[in-house]
């Protein structure tokens, strides 16, 4: 009598749990198919031109005790030239001896040729409303927005670019932390996310490609334009990494090896994000 | 002063399409800073837009509206050329007014 009962029991939790299983599915893509709706909306009056607008015009300006303006900068394609100048970074600059990113460019810039002290040139890399804004955000939004539509094309000839993808390669894939976390743990398998927030796999050139063309974008929720080296700093913060300090090595590893696994794929930045 | 706006104005048809954002911070007056005060309500208030003198749109905003506002809209008429103003005025009495041609 006992057994007989039993059955249909687990029949109907069965029943259950499928429904449960399908119910679940269809909220999730839903709720991506939104999002994607959600930015395409936002697309055709992303406030990262006003920071493009405002890059430009310090740009051009004198900065510094030397009062030198970035035109003199070398962002590898010659003093002042921007024009795609993006899509060839990070890459090794003979008169700095280092494997560059732009911010960390930008940085060197205000140092060796406009004379602010490294405290003072790295004083707002994350700007955070009218009351702390930061230049190197708009600088950047400026640069990359004349590499749009130019095609990803970072060189790993030179051998100090090789080591930095190697070592950024190493890092990706590293566990460490209080929560042995890895890039690679939410970046390489598809189909991750956080909440709702679709995660791209990294480890796949589309998914590669598709995040780092991506990249200064405005984010929505923040109300702030959001560079490369913030999106890596804030990965770091979310594994409980110990800090990423602005413009070190490890941060220019990363970017270096991310950079060049998006080759091929034009640049699309700065985007709009949720 | 504030930041200058971003303005695009173009010939569709037989009317002109606008499409402006704003360089403005919008603070509801709700949020608390890391201290626990509160954050002063900061918004732009009124947005008037004329076309060759002429107003086409008036719109009072409150606090709802998002942080560098986007805005975008159609009037009838508007030839190549033609002026398109656009002001605002926030609850600080802050005011910006910016023009352009349309394309």
């Amino acid at each position: 009598m006992e057994r007989r009962n039993r059955r249909p029991f687990a029949a109907v939790i069965a029943v259950a749990a499928f429904g449960v299983a399908i119910g679940g599915a269809f909220a999730q893509t839903s709720a991506v198919d939104e999002i994607a709706k959600y930015r395409a909306a936002l697309q055709d009056g992303n406030p990262a031109e006003l920071w493009e607008a405002r890059g430009e015009e310090l740009w051009t300006k004198p900065h510094g005790p030397r009062q030198v303006a970035f035109t003199r900068c070398d962002l590898g394609l010659g003093p002042g030239v921007v024009k795609g100048a993006y899509a060839q970074l990070p890459r090794y600059f003979p008169d700095a001896n280092r494997v560059m990113d732009l911010e960390t460019r930008l940085v060197w810039c205000m140092v060796n040729q406009q004379g602010l002290s490294q405290a003072d040139a790295t004083k707002n890399t994350f700007g955070n409303g009218s009351q702390q804004r930061s230049d190197i955000e708009a600088l950047a939004a400026y640069v990359t927005s004349q590499s749009r539509g130019t095609t990803m094309n970072v060189s790993l000839d030179d051998p100090h670019m090789r080591d930095m993808y190697a070592l950024g390669e190493k890092m990706f894939f590293y566990r460490g932390g209080t929560h042995d976390f890895a890039c690679s743990t939410c970046h390489g398998d598809d189909g991750k996310r956080i909440r709702l927030q679709d995660l791209p796999n990294l480890t796949k050139t589309e998914g590669a490609q598709k995040a780092y063309t991506t990249w200064p974008a405005y984010r929505v929720s923040q109300g702030e334009l959001r560079t490369f080296q913030w999106r890596l700093n804030d990965c770091f913060r979310q594994q409980r990494f110990p800090e990423l300090e602005f413009g070190s090595d490890a941060s220019i590893a990363l970017t270096a090896y991310l950079a060049a696994r998006a080759n091929g794929a034009a640049y699309d930045g700065p985007a709009i994000k949720r | 002063m504030a930041d200058p706006m971003k303005i695009r104005a173009n010939v569709i048809g037989d009317s002109t399409e606008v499409k402006v954002l704003m360089n403005h911070e919008m603070e509801t007056g709700q949020r608390k800073d890391a201290q626990g005060t509160t954050i002063p309500a900061w918004f732009i208030q009124n947005v008037k837009v004329t076309h060759n003198d002429k107003v086409v749109l008036a719109a009072q905003w409150g606090p709802a509206v998002a942080k560098n506002p986007f805005l975008s809209f159609k009037f009838k008429g508007g030839a190549k050329g033609d002026k398109v103003k656009i002001t605002w005025v926030d609850n600080h009495n802050d005011t910006r007014t910016d023009e352009v041609a349309i394309a």
